[in-house]
Formats: C-alpha cells, sequence, structure tokens
C-alpha cells in the first residue's frame, strides 16, 4: 500500500510528464509575466541603475532571508497547515547566535547555534500540532509570541553587535562575484525542490495536504510526517537567521518583524492553495522575487513607503485573481487533464 | 535486527538531542565583562547636591523594548542611586496603557512625594496625571507630553524637530566646507506614520533649505536593525551618487552601517540620530562612514529624577534665577562629532 504512493502519482509517466512540466509553466506564466513586467517598469524607469550586476545580486540579498522562509512556509501549507511563527523564530535564532557566550565559541558555534534552535522551535510546533492535537494556526501563534519572549528576554531587549569578523567576513563574501547569501538561497531552494517533487518525503507531504485521513489510511505516519514538516520550516528560520545576522551584522528581537505574513503573502501568490494539498516551490520563489523588485523600484525612484504598501495589496489580490482565472480556464478542458495532484479529493488536511 | 536498529538509533537521536539542548543552553548567557552603570558626570552639583530632605519618587515607564527605551529606565534608576536622599519606587515597564494607568495610580495610593511618569501613550495617561496632581503629587512628565499642562508639574523631552535642524545643518556646512557642489543628500527616516518622524524630517528639510539644498533619496525604515539594513541597500543601489545620509535613529543605524559596509560604499559621510555607545564608538574611530550623531538622549531620564528630587525637596535648579523648577524643559539635541565625542560618551546608551 505504502509503495503505491512512494512512486509520483502519476498515471502514465511518460506522457503525463510532459504534459505536467507543460501545465506546470502555464500556471506560472502569468506570475513570471508580473514579475518581468515589474522588472521591466524598473529599467524604464532607472535605466542606469536597475539592471546593473550590483543591483541585481542587493536584491537577491535582500531577498535571500525572506526567500529561506518562504520555503519552508511552503512545506508547511502544502502539508494542509500554517506557520505564523516564522517570524519570531527568526528573531529567537539571530538573538540566541549572537549572545557573547555563543559568539566566544566562534562561527561554527553560531551557526550550529541558529540551526538548532530554530530545528527545535519547529520540532516543538510540529509534535504540539501532530502529536497535541493543537490546531496548527493556534500553536504557531502561541510560538511566535512566546519566541519573541524569549528573544526579548535573552537579549535584554537590547541590539546584539557582531563583534566575531570571522563569521560576518565568510557570510558578507562573495563567491565569483555572487553574495554566499544568495548562494544559500539558491542551494536551499535547490534542496527544497528536490526533496518536494523527486522524493518520497515531498509526495507524502501533497498527499496529507490533500487529505489526511486518506494519507493515514494508505500507510503513512501522518504525525511524525506532520511534526518534520514543522521542523523544516523552523531549521529554515535557523538558516534565515544567519543571514540576517551577517547582512546587519547584528541579533535582535526585532529581527524577522512581519516575515510571516511576508512568507505567507509570497507562498500564495506563488499559487499554493492555502487549504494545502497542492503548490509549487517555483512560484513561491518568484513570489518572494516580486516583492523584493517593487522594494527596489519604489526605492530607486524615491517614491514612499504607503504607495509601496498599496501596489503590494493590489499584487496579491491580482496575482490570485489571475490564476483563478487561468485554473477555471484549465477545468474548461477535462478529458485528459483532469487532477494531476496526488489526492484530489477533499482539500482539508489541515488536522492530523 | 530493524528493531535493534531502531533502538539504537532512537538512543543516539536522543543523545544528540540532549547533547545539543545542553550546548544551547550555555549560549545564552549575555553577561559582558564588566558592566557599565551608566553615571551622567552633570547631575547635581553645587549646593544641590548636598542631601537633603528625604524623597521617595515612583517611576513609570513603557516596556523597555529597545534600547532608548531601555536606556531610559536605566538611567533613571542609576540616576536615582546617584543620590543618598533618593528611594526610587520603579514600576515593571508595561506597553499596556491600561495597565500603565493602575500602576500610576497605585504609586498615588503608595504615598510617593513625587511622580516621575514617561506615558506609553500621553494622551491616554493624561487623566491619571491630573488625578496625581489633584491628590497634591507633583509630576514630572518625560517626553511623551500630557494633554494638558493641568496633569504635571514639569515636563522634560527631547526636540524632534531640533535634531532634523541641527543633523541638517552640521550636512549642509560640512559639504560647504568640503565644496560640494549640488550635493545629493539621502535620509533613512524612521517610521513616517509617527508624528515625531514628521517633525525631524520636517526640520531637516527646513534646515537644508536654509542652505539652498534639498533632500534627495529617502526611505523610511522601522527603528530595527533589520529594516534599515533592507532600506539603506536599496537606496544606495538607487543613488549612485551620494555626499550625505542622515539616518533618523541609532538603533536602526546598526543595519544601516551594515549595508553601507555591504554596499562597500565610502563615497559619502553619515550623520546618527539619537546617541548610542555604537554610534560614538564609531564616530570616535573615524574609520567609518559615520562622522556625527545628534542627541536625543536618554539622559533626560537621569535629569527627570533630579528634578522629581529638587520638587521634592522645594528646591530649584542652580545657576538659573527661578526659585522653582521650570515648568518644561526642552532638551538640546547637540551634534556630536569627532571632536567633542568624549564629552558625550557618559550620555550615550547601549543601542
Amino acid at each position: 500500500m505504502t509503495k503505491a504512493l512512494d512512486r509520483p502519482p502519476v498515471r502514465s509517466a511518460g506522457v503525463s510528464a510532459l504534459r505536467r512540466s507543460v501545465r506546470f509553466d502555464v500556471r506560472l506564466v502569468g506570475l513570471a509575466g508580473v514579475l518581468v513586467l515589474l522588472c521591466v517598469i524598473g529599467l524604464i524607469t532607472r535605466p542606469e541603475t536597475f539592471l546593473t550586476q550590483d543591483n541585481l545580486s542587493t536584491m537577491l540579498r535582500l531577498a535571500a532571508a525572506i526567500g529561506v522562509v518562504s520555503v519552508g512556509m511552503t512545506f508547511v501549507i502544502i502539508a494542509g497547515g500554517i506557520d505564523l511563527s516564522v517570524g519570531s523564530i527568526v528573531a529567537l535564532s539571530s538573538v540566541w547566535m549572537t549572545t557573547l557566550a555563543t559568539q566566544s565559541y566562534g562561527p561554527v558555534v553560531m551557526v550550529l547555534c541558529a540551526l538548532l534552535v530554530g530545528l527545535g522551535c519547529g520540532l516543538i510546533n510540529g509534535a504540539l500540532v501532530s502529536y497535541g492535537k493543537v490546531v496548527p494556526f493556534i500553536t504557531t501563534l502561541a510560538m511566535m509570541a512566546s519566541a519573541r519572549g524569549l528573544a526579548e528576554r535573552l537579549s535584554g531587549r537590547q541590539t546584539q553587535v557582531v563583534t566575531e569578523t570571522g563569521f560576518t567576513d565568510f557570510f558578507r563574501a562573495s563567491v565569483l562575484g555572487i553574495p554566499v547569501l544568495v548562494i544559500m538561497l539558491a542551494l536551499v531552494f535547490a534542496v527544497g525542490w528536490i526533496v518536494l517533487n523527486r522524493t518520497t518525503f515531498g509526495r507524502r507531504t501533497y498527499a496529507i495536504g490533500g487529505n489526511a485521513e486518506a494519507a493515514r489510511l494508505s500507510g503513512i505516519n501522518v504525525k511524525l510526517h506532520t511534526a518534520l514538516v514543522y521542523g523544516i520550516s523552523g531549521l529554515c528560520c535557523g538558516i534565515a537567521a544567519i543571514m540576517v545576522v551577517a547582512r546587519t551584522t547584528s541579533g535582535a528581537s526585532t529581527n524577522g518583524l512581519f516575515y510571516e505574513l511576508d512568507a505567507i503573502a509570497a507562498v500564495v501568490i506563488g499559487g499554493t492553495l492555502l487549504s494545502g494539498g497542492r503548490g509549487s516551490l517555483i512560484g513561491t520563489l518568484i513570489g518572494v522575487l516580486i516583492f523584493t523588485v517593487l522594494n527596489s523600484i519604489f526605492t530607486q525612484n524615491n517614491l514612499d513607503t504607503d504607495i509601496q504598501n498599496i501596489a503590494k495589496g493590489a499584487i496579491i489580490v491580482g496575482a490570485v485573481l489571475l490564476q483563478h482565472t487561468t485554473a477555471r480556464r484549465r477545468k474548461r478542458k477535462p478529458p485528459a487533464r483532469t487532477d494531476p495532484d496526488p489526492q484530489p479529493t477533499n482539500t482539508n488536511g489541515s488536522q492530523s | 535486527m530493524i528493531q535493534t536498529n531502531l533502538a539504537r538509533r532512537g538512543f543516539l537521536f536522543g543523545a544528540a538531542g540532549l547533547g545539543a539542548g545542553a550546548v544551547l543552553a550555555g549560549c545564552t548567557s549575555n553577561e559582558p565583562e564588566q558592566q557599565n552603570n551608566p553615571q551622567q558626570q552633570n547631575l547635581a552639583q553645587g549646593d544641590n547636591a548636598q542631601p537633603g530632605q528625604p524623597v521617595t519618587i515612583g517611576f513609570s515607564a513603557p516596556a523597555a523594548d529597545h534600547g532608548w527605551m531601555a536606556a531610559m529606565t536605566i538611567n533613571a534608576r542609576s540616576a536615582a542611586e546617584q543620590f543618598s536622599d533618593v528611594t526610587l519606587n520603579a514600576t515593571e515597564g508595561t506597553n499596556d496603557v491600561n495597565q500603565q494607568i493602575a500602576q500610576v495610580e497605585s504609586l498615588i495610593n503608595a504615598g510617593v512625594d513625587v511622580l516621575v511618569i514617561l506615558p506609553f501613550d500621553g494622551k491616554a495617561l493624561t487623566q491619571v496625571g491630573r488625578q496625581a496632581m489633584d491628590a497634591g503629587i507633583p509630576v514630572v512628565n518625560v517626553d511623551r507630553v500630557f494633554d494638558t499642562p493641568l496633569a504635571y508639574r514639569a515636563w522634560i523631552g527631547g526636540d524632534n524637530y531640533r535634531m532634523g535642524v541641527n543633523a541638517g545643518n552640521y550636512i549642509a556646512e560640512r559639504l560647504q566646507r568640503e565644496n560640494v557642489n549640488n550635493p545629493v543628500i539621502g535620509e533613512v527616516a524612521g517610521i513616517d506614520s509617527l508624528p515625531l518622524t514628521q517633525e525631524r524630517s520636517q526640520g531637516f528639510r527646513d534646515a537644508l533649505q536654509r542652505h539652498g539644498l534639498s533632500v534627495g533619496p529617502r526611505v523610511s525604515a522601522e527603528f530595527t536593525p533589520e529594516s534599515g539594513e533592507r532600506q539603506t541597500a536599496n537606496l544606495l543601489q538607487g543613488a549612485q551618487t551620494l555626499h550625505a545620509l542622515w539616518n533618523h535613529d541609532d538603533d536602526q543605524g546598526v543595519g544601516v552601517v551594515a549595508a553601507i559596509e555591504n554596499a562597500g560604499r565610502n563615497d559619502f559621510f553619515m550623520v546618527g540620530g539619537a546617541g548610542s555607545t555604537n554610534m560614538m564608538n564609531l564616530i570616535k574611530a573615524d574609520s567609518g562612514p559615520v562622522k556625527a550623531t545628534v542627541l536625543y538622549s536618554p539622559s533626560m531620564a537621569s535629569s527627570a529624577i533630579a528634578m522629581a528630587r529638587l520638587l521634592g525637596q522645594n528646591k530649584g535648579l542652580g545657576d538659573l534665577a527661578e526659585h522653582e523648577i521650570p515648568s518644561e524643559i526642552t532638551t538640546y539635541s547637540a551634534v556630536v562629532t569627532r571632536e567633542n565625542v568624549d564629552n558625550y560618551m557618559d550620555v550615550g546608551f547601549d543601542s
């Protein structure tokens, strides 16, 4: 029984794999169009500074932390959950890794510390959701409050400046002109994509989000799997914390403010269903990039942040509407194209 | 076979988890090598330094959720310790207006001689300030002003407008000295919806205008290092030429400086705001972009305690002809530069 699910749920491998990749493009084409459009606007309004290598690497570096958080968020949302605690976990990890005691052990311990704190918080979330049977919204809301509180406690609400130069030198360097942070983002994204699309772990994540009960009946250890998915999200927060600390050379309990909203926004406009069971990491990445490019365009043209927020809201709504229309158009051609998704039945997998 | 393997795996994971937990717990300590208690040098000079009649001062402030606010509470406490005749009755800082009202009420009931209140929201705490004044307890209102003078005996606070003015003047004069024509001047503001940010920006614009200059690229951050870094990184990309940059707040300044370093820019100088020890050290070192900072110093909390003490002892400020404490004192937003930074290190705060 498990074996059936361990294979990607594709009916006839050759043909539909090709079809799936084509369909993939169709779904994301509109989104990528928005991104390209924004870049064109940037290029027209600021031809001399927008598409420079310098600005591209700056934008990607700014996208790195929120991008990594969004990768974890995509996993959680596809599995039918939600993680509101990401911003607070970033704050806690960044504070914990920059305490004087941690810094005295050197850069390796700082990195390990951030990863462990993030992973630990994520696993606590996961255990509470799957074994404690607390609704994800509530669990992660609680973690959001207490992780931020613990961060404030540890830091005494002060900004902890990193004096350990080995750490900052490494993470602020560039390899072949590409900032280390961007390479990290690419790595996290690539690993996330492979895990989600090319492993049984990924297929099971989709299955649980699509229909947790069906997934359980088909032999998936839903509880353990859900806990691990939250662990992934927490680990991503730990990585993001390292990036934030490297960028700002400081850990503070104010780090990661509103990351949960930015990450959810990026995931949703990337085409992932909030109810779980369907979604794509590429969409999430484009979503993150759209917001970063938008921010850059507005700042470069010296426009106020209030207009930027209006545009942000409009883009969220616009992107989702666009997906609805493309989805409807897809549905109108039923025979060959129905449900390539693993468990297309009731899309309500939020409890487990 | 599988069973034992699993058991062993579980054991290994458990041990790894415990070990990781132990390592992490060891990493929470944040004790610096030596704790420096801020001692403001100018506090109580001349006759007023002599111990007088004992005074109990009630103190209520918002939660110390960022460096500046934390420094306010720390300064108030250390100022009270400097006076042998002062007993400080400080409540736990809170950002809940109702709770702060309750705290002030309990301080009134406790019968303190003078109250020092830094309200989370001046409007919301006006009532309770009046209540104290009606009960015959003089109130020293710090920084965030009450709606009516009836609610306080004395007010001491900073001058946001003048922060902008002094930053603008310093930048303009420095650029003139350097003979820069048509300079591009950037601004990294705080949260734009706050009146204090608007006042600072207004002052900055007005001062630059006086010199025939104007603000070029402008972004607003959120008083956090992270937002400072993000916004400044974008600003620097948009402004390939820049001659000066004013950053409103030294808390977010950590991020602003990091962004400038990340971009590898050294074609302009930067002026900070508020006066953190961190920025003062950078000014003193003179190696990076930071050349000055305009004060909005939490030393006003120390002054507020000193004023409260004198109010309790019915004394005036030394040097002034007035017999009483003035009803309003606005602190001066001095410009700290490399030349005078040593005189100001004592009022710097840990951001």
